[in-house]
């Protein structure tokens, strides 16, 4: 089978829903004749026109509240921040309306509307066109998150985030993008939403990712697998719901568990994740639970030095690991 | 139309009593507001048009086919409530049988919501109208700029009526903006912009019923600013003696839409005095029966906290 681009997931993931259903329709700056910045919605303007493939006002907040309206009156709107770094004007949208539209009408509304942003770091993007923004949105229940790491789950999963009948947000790493290359199968298929995945089988511990940082953990587990270090690498895939039995079922196989995430350390999704194996898998623990993630600056800068002193990288996991091995 | 303003009033004025009495925990008010209100839900197509609404939309809702007792039961947070059961506080209405989009309490959202079932109607062909209703305190947010932009942009079957009723809580219109009417701000946005006392009932469906026939033909968007009183306080902790002259206090009772409405319909011999007296009395029951009802009604089950946070597999 030929290797695709994880973007390459995400464009005919789109086409093929578009195609299916005809309530399904794009909206966002520059997803028309441009394609996106990213060209993630390439071709899908020459194929479905502008009315289900709409150019926006640079307003992020009415982006998603005209995707919550329209998702009112029979529309399912895949409705794309061009960066999350730009998603918090809409964060009252995300937050006080479409998180609880079902909720508060006590089930008599629903809001079926998927949102994509890429987020991210490690593009010499800076402080703004960088960030990791799922733990404010984890926060939230509501919300579905899905952050895939392989085109076979990006194609997979926003299939399955279009055909949910509830918010998803949708995070795609704009690192990988294009460097992340893998084989989507052929034909119409679904990735269930909130089902973690091994993606490397291991015993003397247990690490915890998502994003690029799954690509990163796999690279270093490679690293200390040639000092006798077996490790075994989760992609969460699904922030909300969390795969929380796939979580500990990996901890009571190694009893050892290393969270790494790019957001900021305190209070990143990756907390939540430690806290959680700290409460219910305590007596299987043969060691504390360890983070690696981004430093408490405000975000990530812009210059070399500082962008790679951010972001974990796979020698800064590879050294957790074998700290974490040593217990 | 007279009925169902003088029933939004009784069904009003007992929430407050209800609040007075320790029952009713919060109340928000419509008062001075009806005849906007009835006047626009009697320009709309039932069950095709959509209101979203705020908070002050009770009259709106009841004459769009809410009952008084659909209302106290989400008075007294009734499990029965069909706005939300029994989840929001009063007046934050919502029902997908009458096209009523269900509303948060956060004030200017609403507007980028009724842009987007226009954008939907218009894409899908649809003959529905989106009228989204905001006080003037509310067209100082962006997302009432926005979702105006969106109606513009797209000309689309939208209507904003903007509740101008001179106070957002304690802060006067003087505060909130540089112009004494909103509407003036429909040209910057391509739309229709129109002026209405929201106190004269036939004033106000003629300028609702020609944003309808405009949004229906195409023709676009309308913003509709309506002048109206308000009565009451903000909510039920509010106290806007604090904050309102005595003398305009008292000025706003000669305001009353439903007085008016009434005078006129003696004075040109369309209603007899004693049909009057039986249209109070009608209300005052409907009330009374509606708030007998509620107040008898279970509450939500404690362990249904946990419920419809997302779709349910049907049961």
């Amino acid at each position: 089978m030929t290797q695709k681009t994880l973007i390459e997931g995400v464009r005919e993931a789109l086409m093929e829903e578009m195609e299916r259903d005809e309530r399904v329709w794009v909206l966002g700056e520059d997803v028309g004749r441009k394609g996106g910045v990213f060209l993630a919605t390439e071709g899908l303007y020459d194929r479905y026109g502008e009315a289900r493939v709409l150019d926006t006002p640079l307003a992020e907040s009415s982006i998603i509240g005209v995707a919550i309206g329209a998702a009112m009156n029979g529309t399912i709107p895949v409705a794309e921040i061009q960066f999350a770094d730009f998603i918090h004007p809409a964060f009252d949208q995300i937050v006080s309306e479409a998180a609880r539209i079902r909720y508060r009408s006590n089930g008599d509304f629903g809001c079926p509307i998927v949102i994509r942003a890429p987020f991210g770091g490690g593009v010499h993007g800076g402080l703004y066109h960088s960030q990791s923004v799922e733990a404010f949105y984890a926060h939230v229940p509501g919300l579905k998150i899905v952050i895939p790491s392989t085109p076979e789950d990006t194609k997979g999963l926003l299939k399955a985030a279009i055909r949910d009948p509830d918010p998803v947000m949708f995070f795609e790493h704009k690192k990988t993008y294009r460097l992340i290359k893998g084989e989507i199968p052929e034909g119409d298929y679904v990735t269930p939403i909130g089902k973690a995945a091994v993606r490397r089988e291991g015993t003397r511990l247990s690490v915890f990712a998502w994003g690029l940082m799954v690509h990163y953990c796999l690279q270093a587990a490679e690293e200390v697998a040639q000092e006798g270090i077996s490790v075994e690498v989760v992609d969460i895939r699904t922030i909300a719901p969390l795969d929380k039995p796939a979580i500990l079922a990996s901890v009571e196989k190694t009893a050892r568990a290393l969270v790494v995430y790019e957001d900021n350390l305190t209070g990143g999704f990756g907390a939540e994740i430690a806290a959680i194996i700290a409460e219910e898998g305590f007596e299987m623990l043969d060691a504390p639970v360890i983070r690696v993630a981004g430093p408490d600056v405000p975000a990530m800068p812009f210059n070399k030095p500082q962008e790679e002193f951010f972001l974990p990288s796979p020698e800064r996991i590879a050294t957790a690991m074998r700290k974490l091995a040593s217990y | 139309m007279y009925r169902q303003m003088v029933l939004a009033r009784a069904v009003d004025r007992r929430m407050w009593v209800l609040n007075r009495q320790g029952k009713a925990p919060f109340v928000i008010s419509g008062q001075g507001h009806e005849a906007i209100q009835v006047a626009a839900a009697n320009a709309m197509r039932p069950g095709s048009d959509w209101l979203v609404p705020y908070y002050r939309d009770l009259a709106f809702c009841l004459a769009l086919g809410q009952t008084a007792r659909d209302f106290m039961l989400s008075v007294f947070g009734r499990a029965e409530d069909p706005n939300s059961g029994g989840r929001q506080m009063p007046s934050h209405f919502g029902s997908s049988r009458l096209r009523i989009m269900t509303k948060s309490s956060v004030v200017g959202t609403q507007i980028c919501h009724a842009a987007g079932i226009a954008y939907a109607a218009k894409v899908r062909g649809l003959d529905e109208v989106a009228v989204t209703c905001i006080g003037e305190g509310g067209t100082s947010q962006g997302d009432w700029h926005e979702g105006l932009n969106w109606a513009g942009v797209h000309r689309l079957p939208f209507i904003c009526i903007v509740q101008d009723n001179d106070y957002a809580i304690s802060v006067p219109h003087r505060l909130q903006m540089g112009i004494d009417n909103v509407a003036k701000r429909a040209v910057g946005y391509g739309i229709a912009g129109v002026t209405v006392d929201g106190g004269d009932l036939l004033a106000s469906y003629a300028a609702v019923k020609a944003a309808v026939e405009r949004a229906r033909g195409g023709d676009g968007a309308t913003l509709i600013s309506a002048k109206v009183a308000r009565f009451t306080s903000h909510s039920s902790d509010d106290d806007q003696r604090r904050y309102r002259p005595q003398a305009e206090l008292e000025a706003l009772l000669r305001r009353d839409p439903i007085e008016r409405f009434r005078g006129y319909l003696l004075d040109e011999g369309v209603m007899a005095e004693d049909v009057d007296d039986s249209v109070q009395q009608e209300a005052t029951a409907e009330v009374d029966a509606a708030v007998t009802y509620a107040e008898a009604a279970a509450s939500p089950l404690a362990e249904d906290t946990l419920r419809n946070v997302f779709a349910e597999e049907s049961a």
